[in-house]
């Protein structure tokens, strides 16, 4: 993650964005609405619960917390390069 | 000690704590009223933000809901959930950059126009309104439980609580209130889930439970299919909702909790966007605690609540079922006349002689698993700070959008800090009457439907307006207000239709229900929005800025 200039900033926040709210949708609509029958079937069970059951019911609230968590620390990180960067402009 | 005292106790200690903090953190200035001076730490914003997010309806109904409709339960755990990943990616950071107290605020500065923060008033009046109605409602029942009381007299004992904590402390008092409102909550959810768990499954841990085995070795979930299916239900796993009603109700409840003005300006109130980003994440780990527990109250509820009344006789039946019969929150009625009582499903021959309200089932899960008194007086304690932390936050909103948005902003621009939050507190007791009648009447029967109700409209008027207000520096005014009434008002007909007009199932669209209906609006919002917007003139250079700037980290 580089970022050198207004834009970069604004590619970076995009990708990372796109990338989470991507597995957003797949852990919630996919794995627990779309895919459910298929994957109840396909993939083994957590303990005793069918896995797209499972999925609807605690993995993907489970996969929410997590995303929040790398989102936060990873928007925070960007936010300090990017005041970095602008100090260093600032500078010269 | 009897269960009536220590009720009283429980629900009396947690009052005075309360009202203890209240008065403690009371505001002084406008600011500390609506934001309480923008100064709270993130781990205790986010914690009260759970509170207010929590409502009565999560609360007492949702493990119920998950326990009668089992894997079709699953949308309203994911739909508030998802929805908090929505609002803090895409929303409150960028809300926040901007700085102002209210949601009306953003969208008239960022429409620039009058017509776009009346339009916005409105829709946050509507949204907040029709949510503080159930929560109003859910106060009233757990106290007309509690002391034997009407329900309308319960409302108003707890109505008078509501006003005099919210008017007094403001934002400042609400939050730290909810704090310890959140402790309350979250204690009494969880313990009783964890008897139970250990009584059913040998663990302790309900989220384990759930997918373990019983006591006697049959894995859990299968003793509750196999259930589910001998009674003549559908499995307890799959469900009956179809995968498109499914997709949009989770959808709608998403994208609803995304674009819910009161908790948007919940993250005004910490330091800066990265202090939002933190304690956004903390929110979501505090309502992750319940919403995880949910669904195992829900299934061991439902197998305790079975193996309890099902084929036995009704003379024989323990006391907890009579009381509840006398509330109406269980009928009965000896269809087959042997004097027992049968529980069946729809796929059965056989009829089915009992029906039971999704709001019972927390309430009276702990008495069913027959855990000690003190447990039951704790739930109730929980269950009213549950209703009492959202009613405050709502009502927060609700005056701040009459006193800054309408009078201050709109009416009377002249008008001096101290008169704004004379105004606030005047706009909070109307709002309070109002929602007390609603609450002593109301207009649809169950919490969670009112809810549903306020999730749809803000799924499709706040939601999408205000995500091309941050990420479009394009649209304009007559594009922004256009999608936003039009949204509005194809979602509130279809729910008013539905569900009090008396419109028949089969005349669902594509077989959607009023639930889920927010999605469809909210799709409509976008096209009109972006229609209007490609044949009308850009937004003046200056608009163009602001959302240039609010995308930028601070500087």
């Amino acid at each position: 993650m580089k970022v050198q200039n207004r834009s970069s900033y604004h590619r970076v926040t995009f990708r990372l964005l796109l990338g989470l709210l991507s597995i957003w949708f797949i852990i919630s609509f996919g794995c627990a609405i779309l895919w459910r029958d298929w994957l109840d079937v396909h993939v083994p069970p957590i303990g005793h619960a069918p896995f797209g059951f499972w999925m609807a019911q605690q993995g993907a609230i489970l996969g929410f917390v997590g995303l929040l968590i790398i989102y936060a620390i990873a928007m925070n990180r960007l936010d300090r390069r990017y005041r970095e960067m602008k100090d260093r402009e600032d500078a010269v | 000690m009897s269960q009536e005292v220590l009720n009283y106790l429980f629900i009396g200690l947690s009052f005075a704590l309360y009202l203890f903090i209240a008065f403690r953190s009371r505001a002084g200035s406008t600011k500390e009223f609506y934001v309480a001076g923008g100064g709270v730490s993130p781990v205790a914003n986010g914690m009260a933000t759970a509170a207010d997010w929590m409502s009565a309806a999560t609360f007492i109904s949702m493990a119920g809901t998950v326990a009668i409709s089992g894997y079709d339960g699953s949308r309203f755990l994911m739909g508030w959930t998802g929805g908090f990943v929505l609002l803090t990616m895409l929303m409150v950071p960028y809300l926040r950059k901007f700085g102002k107290a209210t949601v009306p605020d953003f969208i008239g500065d960022r429409y620039y126009s009058r017509g776009a923060r009346a339009i916005a008033v409105v829709c946050a009046l509507f949204i907040c309104m029709t949510y503080i109605m159930g929560q109003m409602r859910g106060v009233g029942v757990v106290f007309s439980q509690l002391f034997g009381i009407s329900i309308p007299a319960g409302v108003l004992i707890g109505a008078t609580i509501v006003f005099f904590y919210a008017g007094m402390g403001g934002m400042k008092g609400i939050t730290y209130t909810q704090v310890a409102q959140y402790m309350v909550m979250a204690f009494a959810y969880t313990l009783p889930a964890l008897f139970i768990s250990f009584a059913l499954t040998g663990d302790v841990l309900p989220q384990v439970g759930l997918v373990s085995e019983t006591v006697a070795g049959v894995p859990f979930l299968e003793k509750l299919d196999a259930i589910n299916r001998e009674l003549g239900f559908a499995a307890y796993t799959s469900g009956t909702l179809s995968k498109l009603n499914m997709f949009c109700i989770t959808a709608a409840l998403m994208c609803g909790t995304a674009g819910l003005p009161h908790v948007i300006v919940r993250y005004f109130t910490v330091k800066n966007v990265r202090a939002v980003r933190v304690s956004a994440a903390w929110t979501l780990v505090f309502i992750a605690v319940i919403y995880l527990t949910a669904p195992a109250i829900g299934a061991f509820a439902r197998v305790n609540l079975i193996e309890a009344v099902n084929e036995v006789p009704h003379v024989e039946l323990p006391g907890w079922f009579e009381a509840f019969e006398k509330t109406g929150q269980i009928t009965w009625t000896d269809v087959n006349g042997d004097g027992c009582v049968q529980y069946r499903g729809p796929e059965q021959a056989e009829a089915n002689e009992l029906i039971f309200g999704t709001d019972m089932m927390v309430m009276a899960n702990p008495t069913i698993a027959e855990l000690p008194m003190w447990v039951v007086a704790l739930l109730m304690a929980g269950c009213i700070a549950a209703a009492l932390s959202t009613a405050a936050g709502l009502l927060l909103v609700l005056s701040t959008s009459i006193a800054h948005d309408l009078m201050k902003k709109i009416i009377k621009p002249d008008l001096s800090d101290r008169e704004e939050v004379r105004w606030a507190r005047l706009a909070s007791f109307g709002a309070l009457v109002v929602a007390t009648y609603f609450g002593i009447n109301p207009p649809a029967a169950f919490i969670a439907k009112t809810v549903a109700f306020a999730f749809g409209l803000a799924a499709s008027s706040f939601f999408p307006t205000l995500l091309m207000g941050i990420f479009s520096k394009k649209m304009n005014k007559v594009g922004g207000m256009a999608g936003m009434s039009i949204g509005l008002l194809f979602t509130f007909s279809y729910i008013v239709y539905f569900q009090f007009l008396g419109g028949t199932e089969d005349q669902y669209l594509w077989g959607i229900t009023p639930e889920g209906i927010g999605f469809v609006g909210m799709l409509i919002n976008f096209s009109v929005s972006f229609v209007v917007c490609s044949v009308t003139p850009p937004p003046p250079q200056k608009v163009v800025e602001m959302v240039e700037q609010i995308r930028l980290p601070e500087g």
